[in-house]
């Protein structure tokens, strides 16, 4: 990629000393940074490391409370989003802001018209629309709904609506974490194009590899604050890291496995959708001693698998036989009676109740069992203690076994949710997307649980989107789309590309479907 | 049973149908735009009070009837304002501010009204829309005099309808108003206010609501009489329902559901008492029941219906 930045380098946006307060939280503090014309500057952080705000103020959705941005010479008002995009920025959220039941044209042309008039122009629009679209490898059909397309073509269709309104700064927040390996590739090949006719790209990450493939430039930032800025190619990826993480990066070791008895099985189920594919004649085996590894792009049935483990979604069809036995009736409380040990997806949603406290939130899975109930009074005292060991074990930062659970941060919660699901050493462990928003100490400390929850010949199910996360851990994989499951590969078996075309669903099962 | 049959091809049974329908096709519009914007407005039956009070009143003191039409959207509009005003940016409940909304409007019309009118017993009648024959289009039978022998009110109903279709699916300002409803932050996000469309929504959708009420005073009858909303604004968010949030299928759905009320009271003169009268004045809600469970249950809502949308949250 050629390089435009140096002295001579035309400087289209430039931030200077942006503060941003939540309440007593600094999410960023007095961070400055420049983008040249045709370069493209990776801002790498953890999560809360304060990327997402920063460029939330720069696209006007907050005002900071210090700092001054300034776009082609010129400064930007504050908490303006008009005001930016008047000034060619443009931004593609995580989230993308589409509407669904609109088609991508309608998408595109809001708000570039004046709202009083009595044309679309749409003839107009989808000449353009096509234009932007070939000359930039952003291939999608102006007229189908947002509905209909893929996570891929509605990132497509936020760039583009980017570069009809002639943006000439893109902003790209975690763009890779919903795509494909191939994707992200294509992705990237439009980020090229893009440089090329001379814009610029800030691309919000925390992965890596991607943040060296695709910047000139590196600018890293540490809970709020600037924490470093290198020249991509004069950086290591172990610099990188520590920068990110301000020290040494932990790792987990993880040894070979030594498989024992099936534990759990499904047989030919099938069930209903659950936000997202529903399962389609789904037939697995978990293992003692094992981690299992699901991967995935979202929505292609891992709710709906992780909700039928764990007893709160019926299977139309086929049998979960559980340590050799046909289970009858499967629901939450006999999963949890046959040993079930279940991280949720949604810590907020269905790990924890945010307004009960700790001591509340812990024995919710066993407050029937005689440890903490006698003549169906709860013992308090047991509570707290068992809360407290907790605590204690997983070194959870709380103030107290009374204090609320809505308090913690999002890794504190998740501890205390891996200590419930753990204690007693249950065999069979259903983790879904146990890391989600976790920074690199907590991500490893999980990670480390679960190893050794395999190791002492528990059956893991690690459902993950994160694609990395699931090489790293799983002893075999799977793959999930559109509800079907790939043959299960080894360890290293698969390169990331062959893993990337089974989630695009090339090769995943019987008579899957393929996207148009 | 002939009889029962021969009805639904007599011009006056029709002409009664679109008449019964008239005020149901303003109030669905009504509704249909606020909640195409995000915003259940559960005080369309107070609005539609309010505007049948206000229109009337106008036309009373001697203003014109159009006057009166006027007179009536504004005060839809204004009791709109204070919905939008605290549904969006205030973000409270819809469900709790549109009673509210109804409760106040009602009250305050019959309020006013003791106020206004203190002597009268008997309410007093003013020179209604009268109906008009579209030349040659009303000579065709049956369907002719029940489309085209009506009142100008009518005809307004008809191109309100293909106003508020044009304006949703051709225009801009359409396309804001189905992405708020939609997703908030895709509007945002390009650079257009949430909190303005959708309170302008819900003022021009409150707006037809209380000219819907207003036809019932200064077109069906002449007169202003307590109670004499009687439910159809429930009725139009039903309808908006069995419509799907479309303006072309929420139109048949108010003329069926008028053909149905419309038919049930001539049954009731056929039959002549056997069966009890009650049966025939639930029909049309009973069918009304089993249409939306028949066609509303795949229906695919505004995403962002009744979800408050703050700026800066995610």
């Amino acid at each position: 990629m050629d390089h435009a930045e140096g002295p001579e380098a035309e400087i289209v946006l430039r931030l200077a000393g942006m503060t941003k307060r939540f309440g007593p939280l600094v999410a960023n503090d007095a961070i400055s940074l420049s983008l040249a014309r045709g370069e493209v500057v990776a801002l790498l952080g953890e999560n809360g490391a304060g990327k997402t705000t920063l460029m939330n103020i720069l696209f006007g959705h907050y005002t900071a409370d210090e700092g001054q941005i300034e776009a082609f010479g010129k400064a930007l008002p504050p908490g303006d989003p008009n005001a930016a995009l008047a000034a060619g920025i443009g931004m593609v959220h995580q989230h993308f802001t589409l509407a669904d039941q609109m088609t991508v044209l309608e998408n595109i042309v809001l708000g570039t018209r004046p709202l009083w008039s009595f044309n679309l122009g749409k003839a107009e629009a989808r000449r353009r629309i096509r234009e932007l679209a070939t000359g930039y490898g952003l291939d999608v059909d102006p007229d189908r709904m947002i509905t209909e397309l893929s996570v891929g073509e509605r990132q497509r269709v936020e760039i583009l609506k980017a570069l009809y309104r002639e943006a000439r700064i893109l902003i790209l927040d975690e763009p890779t974490a919903v795509l494909t390996p191939m994707e992200t590739d294509a992705l990237f090949a439009t980020l090229k194009k893009l440089v090329a006719a001379g814009l610029s790209v800030i691309f919000i990450s925390h992965k890596l590899g991607e943040v060296q493939s695709v910047s000139d430039r590196v600018v890293v930032l540490r809970g709020g604050k600037l924490a470093g800025e290198r020249v991509t190619s004069d950086a290591t990826r172990r610099e990188l890291a520590e920068l990110m993480v301000g020290g040494q990066l932990p790792v987990n070791e993880i040894g070979p496995p030594t498989p024992g008895a099936t534990l759990f099985e499904l047989r030919g189920v099938a069930t209903r959708t659950m936000g997202g594919a529903a399962l389609k004649q789904v037939s697995m085996q978990l293992r003692g001693g094992e981690i299992t590894g699901l991967a995935g792009i979202s929505g292609n049935g891992q709710a709906a698998l992780a909700a039928l483990i764990a007893g709160t979604l019926e299977a139309s069809e086929g049998n979960i036989i559980v340590h050799g036995e046909t289970a009858r009736h499967w629901s939450p409380r006999t999963a949890l009676d046959k040993g079930l040990g279940r991280i949720p997806e949604d810590r907020h949603a269905t790990g924890m109740i945010g307004d009960m406290s700790v001591a509340e939130n812990v024995i919710s899975e066993a407050y029937r069992s005689p440890r903490f109930s006698r003549f169906g009074f709860l013992d308090w005292t047991a509570a707290a203690s068992f809360a407290g060991d907790i605590i204690k074990a997983y070194d959870v930062k709380c103030p107290s076994p009374e204090a609320r659970v809505r308090l913690l941060s999002g890794g504190n919660m998740q501890k205390l949710i891996l200590g419930r699901a753990l204690d007693g050493n249950p065999d069979i462990i259903l983790a879904s997307q146990p890391t989600r928003g976790l920074d690199v100490g907590a991500v490893a400390y999980v990670h480390a649980r679960l190893i050794e929850a395999r190791d002492r010949g528990a059956a893991v199910l690690l459902i993950s989107e994160d694609l990395d996360e699931i090489q790293t851990l799983s002893d075999r994989i799977l793959v999930i789309h559109r509800g079907h499951l790939s043959k299960p590969s080894l360890r290293g078996e698969l390169s990331v590309m062959e893993l990337g075309e089974l989630m695009a669903g090339h090769g995943v099962a019987e008579g899957a479907e393929h996207a148009a | 049973m002939t009889e029962a049959f021969e009805i639904l091809f007599t011009a006056s049974f029709w002409v009664a149908a679109i008449r019964i329908a008239s005020p149901l096709i303003f109030a669905t519009m009504g509704e249909l735009i606020c909640e195409r914007a995000g915003v259940l407005n559960l005080g369309i039956e107070g609005i539609m009070v309010a505007g049948a009070f206000t229109g009337w009143f106008t036309v009373y003191m001697g203003g014109d009837l159009w006057t009166g039409v006027f007179v009536a959207a504004m005060t839809g509009a204004m009791f709109g304002l204070l919905h939008g005003f605290l549904t969006v940016p205030l973000g409270l409940s819809q469900h709790v501010t549109g009673i509210g909304i109804t409760l106040l409007a009602s009250s305050l019309t019959y309020f006013t009204y003791r106020i206004l009118l203190p002597e009268v017993t008997s309410p007093p009648k003013i020179e209604p829309f009268q109906p008009f024959a579209v030349p040659v289009l009303s000579d065709i039978p049956v369907l002719g005099p029940a489309l085209f022998n009506q009142t100008p009110l009518t005809y307004l109903a008809y191109v309100t309808v293909a106003a508020v279709a044009f304006v949703l699916y051709r225009t801009p300002v359409g396309v804001a108003v189905r992405a708020v409803g939609e997703n908030p932050s895709a509007v945002e996000a390009q650079g257009i206010s949430v909190t303005a469309v959708r309170i302008g929504a819900v003022m021009a959708g409150s707006a037809l609501m209380a000219i819907g009420g207003a036809f019932l005073t200064m077109s069906a009858f002449n007169s202003f009489f307590f109670e004499m909303i009687n439910g159809r604004g429930w009725i139009a968010i039903a309808l908006v329902v069995f419509g799907s949030w479309r303006p072309g299928k929420a139109l048949i759905g108010a003329i069926l559901f008028a053909a149905f009320d419309a038919y049930q009271v001539r049954l009731q003169q056929i039959t002549g008492g056997i069966i009890p009268y009650q049966i025939f004045l639930m029909m049309p809600f009973v069918l009304s029941i089993v249409a939306l469970v028949v066609v509303a249950r795949r229906a695919t809502y505004p995403k962002a219906l009744m979800i408050p949308y703050q700026k800066g949250e995610r």
